[in-house]
């Protein structure tokens, strides 16, 4: 999608290359793409006509800097105006003291309420507080059975009153038997109701007048489409909200609702909801929310954290290693703490356009780099310079001494062997290049990590297939050019 | 008769929320009388974009109503309303919209969706509408993963009195499935309704587990499901309809269930699917009883969207 969308960008674009300004027809013609990526994402159709207007504003006659392309400089301006708009971003939770911090959540059915008031519970416990959950959900049939079993598997008294149908009064007195419990922290779960439901509405609107929550959300699931401006809208109106929760964030769904709900609400995004393990709350980052809604990855910021966190002369000697193909498994180790200082894997791996989606869902535990790192700290000097003299009794002792089986030893050499081929590919190649490359790594079976099989990919490491001439690296950097 | 008249009441007051928000704008935009032009068109496209209908299959109606104003069919917004009338009753032909029925034993109908689109719902509101058709109803509780989802559905079977084979939670839904299938052929059942966990179509391993379960129906019973009946939520945008490719291509899907038509979503992205993947709607959810449903009527649903 980010390709296409460039691409488009850049044919729109190109005929201005010459003039290093972006001209009014230009930047319509592109912003008739950025319209249409909007649109395929979800956002509300009035949003997308304000938020077009004022990036045509922003981009008129900017001049185009050197290092950037007009397409990438519009992509660019697209991308902050969203950032822009959908920040600043709050995700903390502001307890009270003397507690209990009330926390109450409503939505519409469906949009996971119930889950995410768990998932707060956790979240609110890791900082070291003891949360109460309230049952206030009396609707839906045995939705007080589903918090109370999400309570008991987190360890967090719920509040439920079976005999009443009045949830003002089970919000009222839940929050008082959370603070008899001890806790300091009370989250009252609501049924889900329509926002056109004046009789539900009011009820809602009763409870907060009753429980004075200090936060109140709204949960809203982010593959909703262009109706979330007018329930996002009709909520806040009668519960003046303190944020918005976004729900099933696992999902393949562009999520145009969270520009949508910030542009009619002015609320910001406090979390957005990931899965259904219950620790899986995250907090909201509205930089990569832009490239989601865009599709494009979260590029920008994985090419500034490239260039801030490699240092520039280890990169040096790096690249004429890499092109000489005489990597060690020292550099290897190297290589995997720089990456580590930008962030964990699997997030970095998020953000590279095009491998983002085939990452979702899979998880790269960073254990498995805390063994890799220990698997190369227990050879010899010797061993890591050459391999290839590590045989099954040095196997055996690098296992024990890294605590690992000499089966993991073998996996991590065979990945390594697969990089080195790899690497010698990569060297002589351009960022741009260099990223295909690391989509591309992202589908060999490199720390053994559980890597998604990848139908149609092309299998690297196995023939020459990819390997390219001199004379034909040179032909492809001119066409780039 | 009574309930026929009560089912369009019904139909008419859920249509209506809808209806007032979408006909109030379009009627803004479509004034007796107004001349076809570009602004009216730019118009139009808005209005059904703002009904999520998709922004790609805007673009045709648009060309469409284009070609057939340039072909003088079309003159006025009155013309405008009866064209896209037409041409929205022709995307669900009656043939598609009814229920497949088994030739003899049970019918059975598998329920699949996202979470939080109302499929247990949904599953209680067939179970109502069956049983209205003088079906005997049974149903298999194969959620065994949300917290108390078998409950949920278990006070469903007794509000709407019918039996129900259920087992502990975390139980496989497959063993579940066999067994719903087994009693409801001991049973002489008419039709097993069989309730899924809620699955996010992206994750591999639960849209493996659903196509095991429907595995299991059919080696127990050959032609089963009949139905496999994919629940949407009328809010979802664009991503409906990468939810129904992926449960079509594990669970061969059969048709829609069109939840959560109440409110003031427009459900218009059933018409996106319908040109894209050729699923035909079934029925659409209206409320949250059990008589809340409708075998869905594309005449009254264009009618009430445009009347």
């Amino acid at each position: 999608m980010f390709e296409a969308l460039q691409d488009k960008f850049s044919g729109v674009l190109r005929r201005l290359s010459g003039r290093g300004k972006i001209s009014d027809a230009n930047v319509a013609e592109a912003m008739a793409e950025v319209r249409t990526a909007l649109l395929e994402a979800d956002v509300n159709f009035q949003v997308v006509r304000r938020f077009c207007d004022q990036v045509m504003e922003k981009a008129r006659g900017q001049e185009v800097i050197k290092s950037l392309h007009p397409g990438q400089l519009m992509i660019k301006i697209v991308h902050d105006q969203l950032v822009e708009l959908m920040g600043p971003v709050d995700s903390k939770i502001h307890f009270v003291s003397p507690g209990p911090t009330v926390l109450m959540l409503a939505g519409l059915q469906g949009s996971g309420k119930t889950t995410t008031a768990a998932k707060l519970a956790v979240f609110c416990k890791k900082r070291g507080k003891r949360p109460a959950l309230v049952a206030a959900d009396l609707q839906r049939p045995a939705a007080i059975d589903q918090l109370q079993t999400l309570g008991d598997q987190i360890e967090a008294p719920v509040y439920r009153d079976d005999r009443t149908k009045n949830a003002v009064a089970v919000a009222r007195d839940g929050v008082k038997f959370a603070r008899d419990q001890g806790c300091d922290v009370v989250i009252v779960d609501t049924a889900g109701r329509l926002h056109v439901d004046a009789e539900l509405m009011d009820e809602v609107g009763k409870i907060a007048a009753v429980v004075q929550p200090h936060q109140i959300y709204l949960v809203a699931d982010a593959m909703t489409g262009q109706d979330a401006v007018n329930s996002a809208k009709a909520f806040n109106e009668r519960l003046e909200l303190d944020g918005v929760i976004l729900t099933k964030f696992d999902s393949d769904a562009r999520g145009g609702a969270a520009l949508s709900v910030k542009a009619v609400t002015g609320k910001p995004i406090k979390f957005i909801g990931v899965g259904e393990k219950l620790e899986g709350l995250e907090e909201f980052h509205a930089d990569r929310m832009a490239g989601r809604i865009l599709g494009m990855g979260d590029v920008l910021t994985l090419v500034e954290k490239a260039q801030q966190e490699l240092d520039a002369e280890k990169q040096a000697e790096m690249a004429e290693k890499l092109e000489k193909g005489r990597l060690t498994l020292d550099d290897f180790r190297d290589q995997l703490q720089q990456m580590r200082k930008m962030g964990p894997l699997k997030q970095m791996l998020s953000m590279i356009p095009g491998l983002g989606d085939q990452m979702k869902g899979l998880d790269i535990d960073d254990r498995e780099m805390d063994q890799t790192e220990a698997i190369i700290s227990s050879m010899t000097r010797q061993e890591r310079e050459r391999p290839e003299v590590i045989d099954g009794s040095r196997r055996r002792r690098i296992a024990a001494g890294s605590g690992t089986e000499p089966a993991d030893v073998s996996q991590l050499l065979k990945g390594f062997e697969q990089m080195r081929r790899m690497t010698k590919m990569m060297a002589g190649q351009d960022m741009r290049g260099r990223m295909q490359m690391m989509q591309q790594m992202g589908k060999m079976d490199l720390l053994g990590a559980k890597m998604p099989k990848i139908k149609g990919g092309p299998k690297l490491g196995t023939s020459s297939a990819g390997k390219l001439s001199k004379k034909e690296r040179r032909q492809h950097r001119k066409r780039r050019k | 008769m009574a309930f026929f008249r009560k089912a369009v009441e019904k139909l008419k007051k859920g249509l209506s929320k809808t209806r007032s928000l979408f006909v109030g704008s379009l009627r803004a935009v479509l004034p007796a009388g107004r001349k076809l032009d570009e602004q009216l068109l730019d118009d139009l496209e808005e209005q059904l974009i703002a009904a999520d209908i998709g922004v790609r299959n805007v673009a045709k109606i648009i060309e469409d109503l284009k070609t057939a104003y340039r072909e003088k069919r079309i003159a006025t917004t009155d013309d405008v309303i009866e064209a896209l009338k037409t041409e929205m009753k022709m995307y669900w032909p009656e043939a598609d919209r009814s229920l497949r029925w088994a030739p003899s034993g049970p019918t059975v109908i598998l329920v699949a969706g996202v979470n939080g689109v109302g499929k247990t719902t949904s599953v209680a509101k067939l179970t109502w509408w069956l049983t209205q058709q003088g079906k005997k109803v049974i149903l298999g509780a194969c959620d065994t993963f949300r917290a108390a989802a078998v409950e949920q559905l278990t006070i469903w079977s007794e509000r709407t009195g019918v039996q129900i084979v259920k087992h502990q939670m975390g139980a496989d839904p497959g063993a579940v499935a066999y067994d719903a299938c087994e009693a409801a052929i001991a049973r002489n059942a008419d039709v097993l309704l069989i309730d899924t966990a809620g699955r996010i179509h992206t994750k591999e391993n639960l849209m493996r587990e659903l196509g095991k379960i429907r595995k299991v129906v059919a080696n127990k019973l050959p032609g089963a499901p009949h139905e496999v009946l994919l629940v949407l939520d009328a809010t979802t945008g664009q991503n409906a309809i990468s939810q129904a490719k992926q449960f079509r291509d594990v669970a061969e899907v059969t048709g829609i269930v069109l939840a959560k038509l109440d409110g003031t979503a427009k459900g218009g992205i059933v018409v996106a699917i319908r040109n894209e993947l050729d699923l035909p709607v079934k029925f659409v959810g209206l409320g949250e009883h059990p008589e809340d449903i409708e075998p869905f009527d594309p005449e009254s649903f264009v009618d009430a969207l445009f009347a």
